[in-house]
């Protein structure tokens, strides 16, 4: 089916699942309850789930495949948000050619700095990316941030081309091609797929639970599966298997005709473009593009977010965006007094001493739990999530074969709780 | 002229002088076998031919062409396929896709872009790894990962590799090094049989004299950098001089 094998099939099957009913799978606990916290089911972490699943699925190709650990990957999420909003500012509010120009935009950075990267190998590479994302920080930050128009003028590039420390916006004096200038009511026009806004939503009610369908996250969510499609489909592919020979053996790929050099390059500017992607589309559902996002922790992130879910695996690296986002946005909303109410059936010095030795790992400490979760990954568990699910997977299959034979079908991924 | 001429070729290491006017021809369809104690060069003279050492003097003329200056994959491409003296495959890869690679690379020459394309709708180029599986006997262990096979496994794998891209050179390093000796009889009936059935011409490496006598049509002595002589298995038997090489490296 679609080209797929039947096992990557099922796969997709599941993540189209697991994505098209996400609005009810993250929010599983009713709206008065202590544990509506939890829910993870709001658009806007939605979109971010699934936008960083689309880098993380890029980041993956590289270096899950090829073991070329890019330290620069976040540039493309920048220059991808960028163009978008220029795209916005220039042309017109609809989402598709900005996204297009996101991925023309990323692929060309990546050729230039893969290009020139590739060079090395090891963290010499990794060394290459890191200085290049520091440099287009540095560009996006300060130096292409200048007035551009004249001092004496108001105009399009007053804050040069990225609008330095606050960010590229839109302005209700952008002169868009198609479209108009500011909606009716004098605001801000907002980015849309063929009228359909972003940010429009419907709210369903059920009882003590509300779920919300935002425009925003199912077509982020589209763009995630077909992202994810053409992954699995890389990664089955010739292409793919000749990355993996380059992870394997440089020496024997050479001797057996073939240039590692030009496939390296490929899986790094594909890579890129997935970045881009991910970076419009973060522009789309909110337009603003920060330097920020460039910054070296964001290129960090991803990485951790490939290992932490499993490298070189096709569905690990979306995990591992999930999990992380979900800590980012859940753990660090825990305060001490959510935590002294939960532990308030504890006698007072008890209770107190408790919560001072859970305090540090929530709220801002959130960092220090996720550090400690890498570690523990990285060191128990080489093939992150996935492979955690697969041993869980294995054990009830033995279990299952000795008291039912007939039983037991295979665990291909394990389930899409990011709290897990 | 064969289809393989190497004339002085030289190569230096600091101090080291590995290979001093190295000539050599090996004929079209033959197998020739070079010889020597260790640290003689042969692995050197190896290297400078397959692009992985440049040697500071002489040429090399592969079918009329130079390969001095060409990188190690466009001289596969050219069609000389090499085996290591230790066994270099693609460890993290199934059996059948270590064979899939040299079938891509022999299609599609030294890159193509084939993402979407799937590795095992390729019936046509599977169909050709199984057979050549099959003939050196490793066909049920297609799905093995391939480095958790035994040294063995992996030589024939290489060795697999190599002949599935139909070479018209093939060089071999040690080929039956750390082999048990039913295995290194495999292997020479295996080479044998590659010997009558295709037009393919060997140099092989080897210090194990059974699989040299077995297979050479001619032999060379390679001591010290230098070749001693050349000359037919029949003649190098009782040759002086090589007597003289080998009792010298014992000593
Ligand atoms: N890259 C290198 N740098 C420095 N010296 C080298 C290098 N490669 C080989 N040598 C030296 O050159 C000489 C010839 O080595 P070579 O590997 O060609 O010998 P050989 O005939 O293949 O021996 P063996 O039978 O042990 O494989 C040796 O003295 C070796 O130490
Ligand atoms: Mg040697």
């Amino acid at each position: 089916m679609f080209g797929l094998q039947k096992q990557d099939a099922k796969l997709l099957l599941i993540v189209i699942g697991l994505t098209m009913l996400a609005p009810f799978i993250l929010n599983p606990f009713p709206e008065s309850s202590g544990w509506a916290q939890f829910n993870a089911g709001y658009p806007d972490l939605m979109q971010r789930f699934v936008i960083f699943g689309i880098f993380a699925i890029g980041f993956n190709i590289l270096f899950g495949l090829t073991g070329y650990l890019s330290f620069g990957h976040a540039a493309f999420l920048g220059i991808g948000s960028y163009a978008a909003m220029w795209m916005f500012k220039l042309f017109g509010m609809n989402v598709l050619p900005a996204l297009g120009l996101s991925v023309v935009m990323s692929g060309l950075f990546a050729v230039l700095i893969g290009y020139v990267s590739l060079r090395r190998s090891g963290i010499y590479f990794s060394i290459l990316t890191l200085a290049f994302a520091m440099m287009s920080y540095a560009l996006a930050y300060s130096v292409l941030a200048t007035d551009m128009d004249g001092p004496d003028k108001q105009g399009l590039l007053q804050k040069g081309l990225t609008g330095g420390e606050t960010g590229l916006q839109l302005t209700l004096s952008d002169p868009r091609i198609l479209g108009q200038q500011a909606t009716d009511d004098g605001n801000l026009p907002v980015p849309s797929f063929f009228g359909l806004e972003m940010r429009s939503a419907t709210e369903l009610s059920v009882g003590d639970w509300v779920f919300t369908f935002s425009v925003g996250y199912y077509f982020s969510a589209v763009v995630m599966l077909i992202a994810f499609y053409l992954s699995i489909r890389i990664f089955r592919s010739p292409f793919g298997m000749m990355l993996r020979a380059i992870k394997s053996n440089q020496q024997r790929l050479n001797y057996t005709g073939l240039n590692p050099k030009p496939y390296t390059l490929a899986a790094f500017v594909i890579s890129g473009m997935y970045a881009g992607l991910a970076g419009g589309l973060m522009a789309s559902m909110d337009p603003l593009a920060g330097p920020e996002r460039m910054f070296w922790t964001a290129s960090g992130e991803v990485v951790l977010m490939t290992i932490l879910g499993g490298a070189g695996t096709l569905i690990g690296p979306v995990l591992g965006a999930g999990a992380i986002k979900y800590m980012e946005n859940i753990l660090s909303k825990i305060n001490s007094d959510i935590l002294h109410t939960w532990f308030a059936f504890l006698p007072d010095g008890l209770e107190d001493f408790v919560v001072a030795i859970i305090y540090p790992f929530i709220g801002k400490g959130w960092h220090l739990t996720l550090g400690l979760i890498f570690m523990a990954v990285v060191i128990f568990l080489p093939g992150g999530i996935v492979e955690g699910g697969r041993r869980i997977g294995s054990m009830f299959k033995g279990r299952a074969k000795k008291t039912d034979a007939a039983s037991g079908g295979k665990t291909v991924a394990p389930g899409q709780d990011p709290a897990e | 002229m064969g289809i393989l001429d190497v004339k002085d070729v030289g190569k230096r290491f600091g101090g080291l002088q590995a290979l001093g006017d190295v000539n050599l021809s090996v004929k079209e369809n033959t197998c020739h076998a070079i010889i020597g104690p260790n640290g003689a060069g042969k692995s050197t003279l190896l290297n400078c031919l397959v692009g992985k050492l440049i040697p500071d003097t002489g040429s090399v003329m592969f079918d009329g062409q130079s390969v001095l200056g060409r990188s190690p994959h466009e001289i596969n491409q050219m069609g000389i396929s090499r085996v290591f003296q230790t066994p270099e495959i693609f460890g993290d890869l199934s059996v059948m896709e270590n064979m899939m690679i040299p079938l891509f690379a022999k299609r599609d020459g030294a890159f193509r872009l084939h993402a979407i394309e799937s590795v095992f709708n390729e019936r046509a180029l599977r169909a050709e790894a199984e057979e050549m599986l099959s003939e050196v006997g490793m066909l049920e262990k297609q799905d093995m990962h391939a480095a958790s096979m035994s040294r063995g496994d992996k030589r024939r794998l290489e060795m697999a590799m190599c002949l599935v891209q139909n070479p018209k050179l093939l060089l071999l390093d040690e080929p039956t090094a750390g082999m048990a000796r039913a295995d290194t009889n495999n292997t020479i009936d295996l080479l044998k049989e590659i010997k009558e059935k295709r037009d393919i011409t060997i140099a092989i490496i080897e210090h194990d004299m059974h699989v040299v006598f077995s297979l050479a049509d001619r032999i060379t002595v390679l001591a010290q950098g230098t070749p001693l002589v050349e000359d037919t298995p029949e003649n190098i038997k009782g040759h002086p001089k090589v007597q003289e090489a080998y009792l010298g490296e014992s000593v």
